[in-house]
């Protein structure tokens, strides 16, 4: 199969994919043994009340109907009103976007600038003191919970040494870097954790292979060996997990932008939880995967103009 | 393992002269560095948890307002108590009896399902396999920490819908796993040689091809438990999952972050038991993972 015919496949399967994952919001609103409307309302609502709100949100259509309305609604961009800020919730929802984008790329930077040397050190100083030291210390953050370390940065970094504020966003670029500089820390920390496991026995592999071998033998210095010929093979799997933890960094968004108080889209979700603002958690759900699914494809596109090797299956 | 095999063999000469020494059961099983560090470390959370009302020196859950912010290290509180005057430690002892349930309870089903799954797709292969494939790279789509937090809004908080909605969506690796092992299996003779002398289907994947892929899903399931159990916090920070006055480790982060500037100890010491049970499950995870190569 050619390029062209590759990325054919993968956008219809993408199509596929976004379609399916409208289907599984739909169901999950219907599925689900309860009335929305006194979910939303209340066990003691009036009936009344709870039929008012069913024809606001349109529950009292026939399925088909209501999934077809669900589906045109989110191609014009049209999810409905928020129950509790009592606005049209795309607007609140698209607002929001740029700035988990924001904190995502940011802590995928930060770990990108965490992992290289850490990896790199942990691999040359195999079964070293620091070797254990580096793995005990991304062991620990990889099993405590990310709004913990949050928590525990804002303890030291913030109101002990003043050194980053305790939360917000700040509103010029400069600021936005220094404002949400703890959080993506929390993020990468775990991120890292991951990538440097993977990019350590990467380079330890690597070492053992014939043609570094070759490279040393023919008087390579060190460095040369290690950046040009190691780091180089090695990196080819740790990227290809490193586009793949964008799910994981999204999802991480959600408790960390609560814990800093980050006005982004995992705030939103939390406080849309909290008074069942129901539209605008499906608003969210239905962005976060479609955000996943596209970046996983540039991800895997890429992948295949970086790496000649690539075959198109 | 492979290594105390080879060993062993030049010492069957030395073995005429010297009287062989009985192997224990402990030593055949052959558990060290890591997974004994990990199993020993387990064992002692799960006495913990076993004897919580024993080690607890207070009831978790008794307020007693007289007390409230004692500083840690106090005399009668080593950890420290809460706004509510409860004792620190006590709670943190008694969480392990909930955490450790979220992290058994939420592996179980998924495990099992996935597993099941996995061998009967990979095996059958054709439209099986398609619809499960397709299944799959959907629920792939969503974080999974969003697409549980959209099903919970929809059932309510509290721990049952925590373990139906992680149940739901939680065998995607599971089914994965074994699926990619069955693949492979499906092909060598052992599986031929069944499928020739005529078992049914239902044999095959349980007698045969089950037993044989299964190692790296069971292996996933220590991975599986310390991603539930900060699951299980992270819902419960979000006030989802255990509800107050639970002691739950999650729950109790999240009060403590309210009175961030009186009391540090209230939100940083119940995730130091969050760490060590983490901890616990990877090492052994890791451990296992070393003994398959």
């Amino acid at each position: 199969m050619g390029r062209a015919a590759y990325i054919r496949k993968r956008l219809v399967l993408m199509i596929f994919v976004l379609f399916g994952v409208t289907l599984i919001i739909f169901s999950m609103i219907h599925l689900v043994p309860g009335d929305p409307a006194f979910l939303i309302l209340g066990e003691r609502a009036t009936d009344q009340k709870a039929a008012e709100l069913r024809h606001q949100l349109g529950l009292d259509q026939s399925l088909p109907l209501q999934y077809w309305n669900f589906i045109s609604g989110i191609f014009h961009g049209n999810f409905g009103m928020s129950l509790l800020y009592k606005q049209p919730v795309n607007s609140l929802v698209f607002r929001r976007v740029p700035v988990s984008l924001f904190l995502a790329a940011y802590a995928m930077g930060l770990s990108a600038i965490i992992t290289l040397p850490v990896g790199l050190w942990a691999a040359t100083h195999k079964n070293k003191i620091s070797d254990h030291l580096i793995r005990a210390a991304f062991l620990f953050a990889l099993t405590t919970p990310s709004f913990w370390l949050g928590i525990l940065l804002i303890l030291l970094f913030s109101l002990r040494l003043h050194l980053f504020p305790v939360a917000g966003y700040g509103r010029t670029f400069p600021q936005h870097l220094k404002y949400l500089f703890l959080p993506a820390l929390t993020l990468s920390l775990q991120l890292s954790a991951v990538l440097i496991r993977n990019l350590r026995s990467g380079i330890i592999n690597t070492l053992d292979s014939d043609f570094v071998r070759t490279a040393r033998a023919k008087g390579l210095t060190n460095r040369t060996v290690l950046v040009g010929h190691v780091l180089r093979n090695a990196l080819v799997s740790t990227v290809s997990i490193f586009g793949l933890q964008f799910s994981a960094v999204i999802g991480g968004t959600v408790i960390i932008e609560t814990v800093f108080a980050i006005p982004g889209m995992g705030q939103l979700l939390f406080t849309s939880i909290t008074a069942r603002d129901y539209p605008v958690v499906q608003a969210i759900t239905v962005t976060t995967a479609t955000l996943v699914i596209l970046v996983n494809l540039i991800v895997d596109l890429s992948y295949s103009f970086l790496d000649p090797r690539v075959t198109y299956e | 393992m492979s290594e105390t095999v080879l060993t062993g063999q030049p010492g069957a000469i030395a073995l005429a002269a010297r009287p062989v020494r009985p192997v224990s059961f402990i030593q055949r099983l052959n558990i060290r560095g890591t997974l004994l560090f990990g199993l020993t470390l387990l064992t002692i959370i799960i006495l913990t948890a076993i004897f919580a009302p024993l080690l607890a020196p207070y009831d978790p859950i008794t307020q007693d307002l007289g007390a409230a912010f004692t500083k840690p290290f106090s005399p009668g509180h080593l950890f420290g108590t809460d706004n509510y005057g409860r004792d620190e430690l006590s709670r943190i002892i008694f969480s392990t009896r909930l955490d450790l349930q979220i992290g058994f309870i939420s592996v179980l089903f998924p495990f099992i399902a996935g597993s099941l799954l996995g061998v009967t797709a990979g095996y059958l292969g054709g439209k099986t396999d398609l619809l499960v494939m397709r299944v799959v790279d959907v629920l792939i789509a969503f974080p999974f920490l969003v697409l549980v937090i959209a099903l919970m809004t929809l059932l309510g908080p509290g721990l049952r819908n925590l373990y139906v909605a992680v149940g739901i969506f939680g065998w995607i690796t599971y089914c994965r796993l074994v699926r990619g092992e069955t693949l492979i299996a499906r092909n060598l003779e052992y599986i031929q040689a069944a499928r020739t002398i005529g078992c049914t289907n239902r044999r095959v994947i349980f007698t045969h091809l089950l037993p044989n892929v299964i190692a790296p899903s069971l292996v996933y399931v220590f991975t599986g438990m310390v991603q539930a159990i900060l699951f299980g916090a992270a819902l419960s920070f979000l006030g989802l999952g255990a509800q107050p006055p639970a002691p739950e480790w999650g729950a109790m982060i999240a009060e403590g972050r309210q009175f961030l500037l009186q009391a540090w100890w209230m939100p940083t010491l119940p995730g130091i038991g969050i760490a060590i049970t983490g901890i616990a499950f990877s090492l052994i995870g890791d451990g296992l993972a070393e003994r398959r190569g």
